[in-house]
């Protein structure tokens, strides 16, 4: 991992970055300027979480409760915020 | 982890084969699963500016006296949302000449729309950005020239670079991304590491270094803005250690002409693909140069809606997929890459729609790109005078004057 991602580490999403629900696309998107992604379902559970306060940790116990039958889900979810971070959509607080 | 575990770029998304061939009563009919994803609203095709690079239209002149209402452009935005479009640009011509961008930029926030005022600046006043910052426009994309005063004024046939630079800092005061877009040519392809420092020393976020492509005004001026390969690489490189030096706070992209490129480029991600026009006078297009193509009649949102345009017009369906093509598309193992590069190109340069665009190092037209690029060398050629974008330019190209300068095309630019 390039970004070092803590569990303690509170992120949001970039600014001028706008992450909303797509109802045609039935997907939540990052739209930016000159350009926009459409996210997995995953992805999109994960950056829903970020209000403000939630910490990378909360975030993961909490997805770790909504879906216990998902395997090693903590790497997958780490694995998504330090390619997010990479890619300038978050910003850490 | 890669990105496609994340998410997919939109942008970057490889077209399936998106169109079926479906028998309906023994008549072939397209089905698309497309979506609209970028909608640009060329809402005027006035301009203060007289950029000899402009891509619009060289008859533009004909379309600035039926402009669609205020209200025909809130209903595009609707429909086009409906139809899945996200990305909104506003773009003309100079959009700022009309008075109801507020309208427009307001709607668009409301209806979930990321939007964009592509602009030259000239008309943005601090109430005007103000109105546009509470109705929720999300991003200002403003064209620069040059870092010179000479070619910015020059290029453009106006006086416009001292304001160019009060605008830069005006859009920047106002919290928002600094996006440039700068489009290179011969006369300030030199300057590119200048030019670089000037955006970063505005602040910029985003930079688009635009190599001319020539379409509308640049192809009747392609001789006397046509750079050579060794500038081409040579600001290539400038750029690529600009980019090291400065890291992730300013994005630049440099995108690379299609002249000089190997491969033909996939032209607007595919017809019909994701991208929807729609023109000042409400025409809907599936790229800005698909007037030049013979035979077409393209949807107007004043007698049909958008969802029919998209879905089920003969146009938006022609090129759709690649059914259409010919060889040597048709056998290519390229074929899904490039979708046989540009259709209005393959028009005006080899005078067939559906032949490989003539860029293509396999197209049997590819010597016309080779002439044209040995032509814009040619002293004779580049010293005939630039035709800027001026009404009086464009009547003139409507009344069948300038001939010698489209007569090589085979169809008007």
């Amino acid at each position: 991992m390039e970004n070092n991602i803590e569990h303690s580490d509170i992120y949001a999403i970039a600014h001028h970055h706008r992450f909303q629900w797509e109802e045609a696309q039935q997907s939540y998107v990052i739209l930016f300027p000159e350009g926009m992604v459409k996210l997995h379902g995953g992805a999109g559970e994960v950056l829903k979480r970020l209000d403000g306060k939630a910490t990378v940790g909360d975030i993961v116990a909490e997805l770790k409760a909504a879906f216990p039958d998902a395997d090693d889900i903590e790497t997958d979810i780490l694995g998504m915020f330090d390619l997010a971070v990479g890619k300038a959509w978050l910003r850490k607080l | 982890m890669t990105q496609a575990s994340l998410g997919q770029s939109v942008v970057q998304k490889v077209v399936q084969k998106t169109t079926q061939a479906q028998q309906n009563n023994g008549v072939a009919a397209n089905i698309t699963h497309t979506q609209p994803l970028w909608l640009l609203a060329e809402v005027t095709y006035r301009c203060p500016l007289h950029c000899a690079f402009c891509y619009n239209p060289t008859d533009y002149d004909k379309h600035t006296q039926n402009e669609i209402s205020t209200e025909d452009w809130i209903k595009v935005l609707r429909d086009a949302r409906k139809l899945g479009a996200l990305q909104l640009g506003i773009s003309g011509g100079e959009p700022l000449l009309r008075d109801d961008i507020e309208d427009i930029v307001i709607e668009a926030r409301k209806l979930g729309y990321y939007s964009n005022l592509i602009t030259s600046g000239v008309g943005l006043t601090e109430k005007r950005i103000q109105a546009f910052k509470e109705g929720g426009l999300d991003h200002i994309q403003l064209s620069m020239h040059d870092i010179t005063e000479e070619i910015n004024n020059f290029i453009t046939n106006t006086k416009t670079f001292e304001l160019k630079k009060k605008v830069a800092a005006m859009i920047k005061g106002h919290g928002y991304p600094m996006v440039l877009n700068v489009v290179m040519h011969r006369y300030n392809i030199g300057h590119i590491k200048e030019i670089l420092e000037m955006a970063e020393a505005l602040g910029a976020d985003y930079v688009e270094l635009a190599n001319t492509q020539y379409y509308g005004w640049s192809l009747v001026n392609r001789n006397q803005l046509m750079p050579t390969r060794e500038q081409i690489d040579h600001a290539e490189a400038v750029t690529n250690e600009f980019r090291a030096k400065v890291g992730k706070k300013m994005q630049i992209f440099f995108v690379v002409p299609d002249y000089f490129a190997e491969r033909p480029k996939k032209c607007m991600n595919g017809w019909g693909e994701v991208f929807m026009i729609v023109t000042a006078e409400g025409t809907v297009l599936p790229c800005h140069s698909a007037r030049v193509l013979p035979g077409m009649t393209f949807p107007n949102v004043r007698e049909h809606g958008l969802e029919w345009a998209w879905k089920d017009s003969p146009a938006f369906n022609k090129y759709r997929g690649d059914d259409w093509m010919k060889e040597p598309c048709r056998t290519c193992p390229e074929k899904e890459n490039d979708l046989g590069g540009c259709r209005c190109q393959a028009m005006m340069l080899a005078g067939d729609p559906e032949a490989a665009d003539p860029v293509c190092s396999l197209s049997p037209h590819h010597h016309i790109i080779e002439q044209a690029l040995k032509d814009a060398q040619n002293p004779v050629l580049q010293a005939q005078p630039i035709i800027f974008r001026t009404d009086k330019n464009s009547k003139k190209i409507i009344a069948g004057e300038l001939k010698e300068r489209i007569e090589e095309f085979h169809a008007v630019p």
